[in-house]
């Protein structure tokens, strides 16, 4: 029994890393761009919830409805402010990597500035009685995390496969010159991804401050590098694989600590990562396409 | 009982002040002895030292302040060996190259037969090495650095280094909550956590209970479930978790939503946990118990006359740092008394006999001369800190 609730714990950590893994996903699936900064959407996320609910008292839909639109706003800020004209002269890829890592110190700067470095800490938005399977025992917030990110991913899916904006974002993704030929905006659906992927960063901050009710200006950046390491383990690109990748990365994470490795935990999830791009590069489910020259 | 106790050691003082008195040549008689030294203008000179002014100062005020108070208590009541005590104080701007020339003044000019101080723990370390050349008696209100008192054998303190709270809550564990199973989780790499977890442990298992589940973490990580899952698998009667404020609020937080039944307990760090806790969590601490050197609440009438009438003198409330002021003072009065004397060797060689009770415990000096003295036990009830007893 005590297995499977670490099996659980690791799930319910997994969805929340899914949930921004897809954002690194899809982000890099158009613009070949890996957004350091998408870690800190998380936490722009937590100060909007924690501002709508305990600043202006608001109830949670409000609070979980401005974090999705303020995220969704920054997110595209950013990309108009910072990335837009790296992306239109053709700059180097290092200088669009380090221009993010710069978009995410300043956003932890100015955070740091406006709420201070010290935690705040957030109500108990999830409550309700505990689901018992036997002696094993399932938190409200657990069960709500996990359904809530399935039904978002399941949702993407949907968004992806199905809709004419998921057809133009994945004709962009492969192959933006052609794209724009067949008359598909192009700069339209890279501000679309961008805005998406923060919107599902922001339900993950929701679920995140939730179980882990304590935020900080800096709360996102090793969630947003373990974030990364499911996207790349699940294969960078792929929708599903950012899911299965999640969930590996939390899975060990949890199990790790379990054996009382704690001090291990790190260890294990990067050298997960390394192992996977010596022995599969492209990651799990991702597909092994050569660079274009 | 306490003012029994108190009487006794009135009575004890005044037997040793006889003493005294019988032993020396020149004063004939300890009743005498008050008025022929105030007539002659004698007096026992005790340099005070510490930060009045800088960014440490809220400490040194506090600090003083209450050894100023303690002197006054003492001369109220006819002073140590017949004489009345003067304080001779010094800044020192929480700079620890002030601290040492205070301290050469002290002692060449001043001519002081004994030092409070210093405060924090960097100048009490200059001023502890300063002192080695003459073996000046000195006792430090507050610095909590192990090293301290391991610089000499005339350097003691007044307040308990962080692995005591340890002992102190395993015996609290094992004697008041009749623990037979514990837990710990704490944050191995951070010392102040791991020095008292480890303490913790020794001290709970020479008590005869049993270790359930022993879990670490490192600092930076939110999530804690994975440990609180195999503590709660493991179902201990204790859960010692001896750590700071903001990572205790998460993990109190996690571990009422698992449904973890064993008592929460902890060290000094809890100080501030409820400032994290939103009021809708706030009950993940209930019920939970922790050490501390103060309780403002406390229901020692002792502790509650010094609150009103620090207060009433400095127009503010006093913080943990004054009452530990008091008792250095007061420590270092009653060894000089003990001793019948004011030489150096003699009042620490009494200081290592001391027995005394003070505003923040009864205390004695161990053999590294920190306080073996008791805590302030607390607990929290619907949102509040609530002060429990003195225990140790």
């Amino acid at each position: 029994m005590k297995f499977a609730s670490q099996i659980i714990n690791g799930l319910s950590l997994g969805s929340i890393y899914a949930l921004v893994a897809l954002g690194y996903n899809m982000v890099y699936g158009i613009v070949g761009l890996i957004n350091f900064a998408h870690g800190d959407i998380i936490m722009v996320g937590g100060y909007m919830v924690y501002v709508a609910m305990v600043v202006a008292g608001a109830p949670l839909w409000v609070a979980v409805l401005a974090s999705i639109l303020v995220c969704a706003f920054t997110g595209i800020f950013i990309q108009q402010v910072a990335y837009q004209r790296l992306l239109n002269s053709g700059a180097p890829r290092i200088s669009l990597l380090i221009t993010a890592i710069g978009a995410s110190i300043f956003l932890q700067n100015l955070f740091q500035m406006l709420f201070s470095s010290s935690g705040k800490s957030m109500p108990s938005m999830i409550t309700g009685a505990p689901l018992n399977i036997g002696s094993l025992q399932i938190s409200r917030v657990t069960m709500v995390t996990i359904a809530v990110s399935v039904l978002l991913m399941a949702g993407l899916q949907l968004v992806v496969k199905k809709t004419r904006i998921g057809k133009a974002m994945r004709a962009t993704s492969e192959d933006a010159g052609a794209a724009v030929l067949m008359g598909i905006n192009t700069k339209r659906t890279i501000v679309f991804t961008f805005g998406l992927g923060s919107a599902l960063a922001a339900v993950g901050s929701v679920l995140y401050s939730s179980a882990y009710p304590l935020i900080t200006p800096y709360m996102g950046g090793m969630l947003g590098l373990k974030a990364f390491v499911a996207a790349v383990l699940g294969g960078i690109g792929s929708l599903p694989g950012a899911m299965l990748g999640g969930y590996l990365i939390a899975v060990s994470e949890s199990l790790t600590k379990a054996f009382g490795l704690s001090k291990l935990t790190d260890a294990v999830v990067f050298g997960i990562l390394i192992v996977i791009l010596l022995v599969r590069p492209a990651g799990l489910l991702g597909k092994n396409t050569k660079e274009k020259v | 009982m306490k003012k029994f106790v108190c009487c006794a050691l009135a009575a004890a003082m005044a037997m040793s002040m006889v003493a005294c008195g019988g032993a020396s040549s020149s004063a004939p008689a300890a009743s005498a002895a008050g008025s022929s030294a105030a007539a002659t203008g004698d007096t026992v000179k005790v340099g005070v030292l510490g930060p009045l002014t800088g960014a440490v100062s809220v400490y040194g005020i506090n600090v003083t302040n209450g050894a100023k108070m303690a002197a006054e208590d003492v001369n109220a009541k006819g002073g140590v060996l017949g004489k009345q005590v003067e304080v001779v104080l010094y800044d020192e701007k929480g700079d620890e190259t002030e601290a040492v020339n205070a301290y050469n003044k002290m002692v060449d000019n001043d001519k002081v037969v004994a030092l409070i101080g210093d405060v924090t723990t960097t100048p009490t370390l200059a001023v502890a090495q300063a002192s080695q050349e003459t073996g000046l008696p000195m006792i430090t209100a507050s610095a909590s650095a192990q090293a301290v008192t391991e610089t000499g054998e005339n350097v003691f303190r007044a307040c308990f280094i962080d692995p005591y709270q340890g002992e102190l809550m395993a015996k609290y564990a094992a004697e008041k909550l009749g623990a037979k199973t514990y837990a710990v989780l704490y944050d191995d790499t951070n010392d102040y956590s791991l020095g008292v977890a480890e303490v913790f442990q020794e001290t709970a298992d020479a008590a005869g209970m049993t270790a359930a589940s022993v879990q670490t973490y490192q600092s930076g990580t939110p999530d804690f479930k994975s440990q609180l899952t195999e503590i709660k698998a493991a179902n201990p009667d204790v859960l010692f978790i001896p750590v700071y404020y903001e990572d205790l609020a998460l993990i109190t937080v996690q571990a009422k939503e698992m449904g973890i039944s064993a008592k929460l307990m902890g060290a000094d760090g809890w100080d501030g946990v409820l400032g994290k806790l939103d009021d809708s969590n706030k009950d993940a601490v209930n019920g939970a118990y922790y050490c501390s050197q103060y309780a403002p609440d406390s229901t020692d009438p002792a502790v509650q006359d010094f609150i009103k009438r620090y207060t009433d003198a400095n127009g503010e409330a006093p913080n943990m740092f004054a009452l530990l002021g008091y008792d250095a003072m007061r420590m270092m009065l009653q060894s000089i008394e003990d001793a019948c004397s004011t030489d150096s060797a003699a009042i620490v060689e009494a200081m290592t006999k001391l027995e005394y009770e003070g505003l923040t415990g009864n205390m004695t000096f161990d053999e590294n001369r920190n306080p073996v003295k008791s805590a302030v036990i607390l607990t929290f009830e619907n949102g509040t800190t609530k002060f429990v007893e003195n225990f140790g």
